[in-house]
């Protein structure tokens, strides 16, 4: 098994026609995902590379059976388009695009909250690759094999970094899933972690942090009452100075809240061993799985 | 994006809140015009974010014009902690019945605006939080439905204000409210609120934090300035499209991804080393965006030594390559430089170097080898490059 992507995933993505949005769900595609639609207003009746076009998520719904939206259209255009898949009746979205505004974010956060049943995954985030089954963003599935270790991080390249080291260790991954680097983001670490809980393969979760909000300090209350299963952590930003924005928009340290510390602390706290780097992060999972 | 105070106040007239009237001013005579325009006594207000400017002289009252024209000259051009003073604000002097205190903000946890108000301003609220918590009255609003009469109500009563000041005090807070949300803020606090002895609110005070991601729909906002928070780098860094944060360090840092850039800096701390900047080069880096981005990390005269960390994902390594020759020919670095690449075309990317012999730098295997060496080199490299 693993959580939110596999071989019944059926893709159809928001922003199909550009050019950044037709690499990644040919790319997606040749992974072996099955790409059935994409939605781009006004070029409905076009084709991506035999991929059906739709006006609408709702007519793309309605021919292809999508239950998957990735959403890859610029910042301004996001918050319609998640919500425009969700009122299609979708229910798993993963929104690729970085630069959303917060209030925007809130407000899709709020509804598909009452909603209900609706996994929004990101924005800003590298999107979920299950390796073997299938890939739903841009994370390189090159350097990840199939394996017992679920990934769930705010960041992208730092995954790679980590997974990579692991993959190198002979390690694999159930899933990885970026939850990406916005101050509202749709599945939280504790969304993701109560997933890999309940999945089979999983055998081991590594979390990767980083300054800003709560999420964290949250996350580790979360662990030391529902996770049974070991979960390895890392935090990006201990020399990150308060009140300067490091790359993404909730990434940032406001007076004394939102320190690496504090998270690496609350973390240790609920009994999660928190690598100092990324290198120590793989060294403690191996020794966690081999012993 | 963190306004002044003047120009969070400009925000709020904008939408009712009621506001003391003033003027900015970049010299000493527009001050004085500026004050003469007011009338007096007046107030002049240092322009910079910082906490406690009055206590550090950033805030003085002019009975008269020649006291107009003395604050200003002191003013104008101070250093207050560390920042210059290029703009102050003459306002109108407000008599003082009571100072309160409120806030609308961005509450990331709770995903939900959060407004606080107490009787107890004009000092540190966090203060006030931790020795009369009782003080703060304090409530979430939903964002669908935005801000009601009754959520003001609420916020008054709690706090105890007077009877005739509770609908007056409604009205401000929704006002506030309403600014907060049409403007995009994360952060809206006025420390103090004062009531006057005509009974009337004012905001005396304005601290406004915007969010950047929406400043595309608010194209006066985007065009505000802030002189005195602005680094000469990060402002070449923006003007390229590059993100970049100045830190004090030498070792100038730049990787692909903000988590790994800023691992990138934890690690090089670790090994003993002081990074001068944050640099996220960005997922799918050309060669341009590198040598930009070279050019910005070198204008820093304190850095020493560079290190380029690189997990290539949608960014190919031989793109950085090519970007990093293409630097070094254009930009010719007198200061070490060392290279780590991994991911998507790792090996062409490191073969483009090995023949390209680029004086001066040196390519490590790993993140952890990478960082030990930088430090090493930054500390035994000469501390002034010739440029």
């Amino acid at each position: 098994m693993s959580i939110l992507v596999d071989h019944e995933t059926r893709l159809c993505v928001s922003g199909i026609t550009g050019r950044e949005g037709t690499f990644h769900a040919l790319n997606n595609k040749r992974y072996g995902t099955d790409v059935v639609s994409g939605v781009t207003p006004g070029k409905g009746g076009q084709q991506v590379d035999g991929i059906p076009v739709f006006d609408s998520f709702r007519e793309a719904v309605e021919q292809t059976d999508a239950n998957t939206a990735m959403v890859f259209v610029p910042a301004r255009f996001a918050a319609d388009s998640i919500l425009e898949a969700a009122e299609a009746g979708i229910r798993t979205i993963v929104a690729i695009t970085e630069g959303i505004p917060a209030h925007d974010e809130l407000r899709v956060s709020t509804h598909l909250g009452r909603l209900g049943g609706v996994r929004l995954i990101g924005p800003n985030c590298p999107g979920v690759l299950s390796p073997g089954k299938a890939n739903v963003g841009i994370i390189p599935a090159d350097f990840f094999k199939e394996g017992n270790v679920g990934v769930v991080s705010r960041s992208g390249t730092l995954t790679y970094q980590i997974g990579n080291e692991l993959a190198q260790a002979g390690f694999g991954n159930s899933s990885i899933v970026g939850i990406g680097g916005d101050p509202v983001p749709g599945l939280s670490f504790i969304d993701v972690l109560e997933l890999f809980e309940a999945d089979p393969e999983t055998a081991l979760v590594v979390m990767s942090g980083e300054i800003g909000g709560a999420a964290e300090e949250e996350a580790a209350e979360y662990i030391a009452e529902n996770v049974s299963k070991p979960v390895v952590a890392y935090i990006a930003g201990f020399t990150a100075p308060p009140g300067k924005t490091m790359g993404h928009a909730g990434a940032i340290v406001s007076g004394s809240k939102g320190t690496a510390a504090a998270k690496a602390e609350a973390l240790e706290a609920a009994g999660v061993r928190v690598g100092r780097t990324p290198t120590e992060v793989s060294e403690i999972v191996i020794e966690s799985l081999d012993g | 994006m963190d306004l002044l105070e003047y120009q969070g106040k400009q925000l709020f007239a904008r939408h009712g809140v009621p506001v003391p009237s003033g003027r900015p001013a970049e010299t000493v005579d527009e001050a004085v015009t500026a004050a003469d325009a007011i009338g007096y006594p007046s107030v002049v207000k240092a322009q910079v974010q910082i906490g406690g400017r009055g206590k550090l002289g950033g805030i003085k009252v002019a009975a008269g014009r020649e006291e107009a024209r003395d604050h200003a000259d002191a003013i104008l051009g101070m250093d207050i902690r560390g920042l210059r003073v290029h703009e102050v604000w003459i306002e109108e002097a407000s008599q003082i019945e009571a100072e309160y205190y409120a806030s609308v903000v961005f509450d990331r946890s709770a995903r939900a605006p959060l407004v606080m108000f107490s009787t107890k301003g004009g000092m540190d609220i966090e203060q006030v939080a931790e020795e009369d918590p009782d003080a703060i009255a304090s409530l979430h609003v939903d964002p669908l439905l935005g801000f009601q009469e009754f959520h003001g109500r609420w916020l008054a009563f709690e706090a105890g204000v007077d009877a005739d000041l509770v609908r007056p005090l409604t009205g401000m807070l929704a006002k506030l409210y309403e600014t907060f949300v049409a403007e995009d803020a994360m952060l809206i606090e006025v420390n103090p609120l004062i009531v006057t002895p005509e009974r009337e609110l004012r905001a005396l005070d304005a601290k406004v934090t915007l969010d950047d991601n929406a400043l595309f729909r608010h194209p006066d906002n985007a065009a505000l300035r802030n002189p005195s928070a602005e680094d000469p780098q990060e402002q070449m860094a923006k003007e390229r499209g590059l993100v970049y944060v100045k830190l004090d360090g030498d070792i100038g840092i730049l990787g692909n991804g903000a988590g790994l850039v800023m691992s990138t800096l934890d690690v090089v701390a670790q090994a003993g080393g002081r990074p001068a900047n944050f640099l996220d080069a960005g997922g799918g880096s050309k060669a341009e965006a590198i040598v930009a981005a070279v050019e910005v990390i070198l204008s820093d005269e304190k850095v020493k030594a560079v290190l380029f960390n690189i997990f290539g994902g949608i960014t190919r390594c031989d793109e950085v390559a090519k970007g990093l020759i293409e630097a070094f020919e254009q930009v010719k670095p007198q200061v070490p430089f060392v290279v780590r690449l991994d991911g998507t075309n790792d090996e062409e990317g490191r073969r483009l170097l090995a023949d390209a012999q680029l004086p001066n730098l040196e390519v490590e295997a790993t993140m952890l080898e990478a960082a030990e060496r930088v430090v090493a080199l930054a500390a035994g490299s000469p501390t002034v490059q010739a440029r």
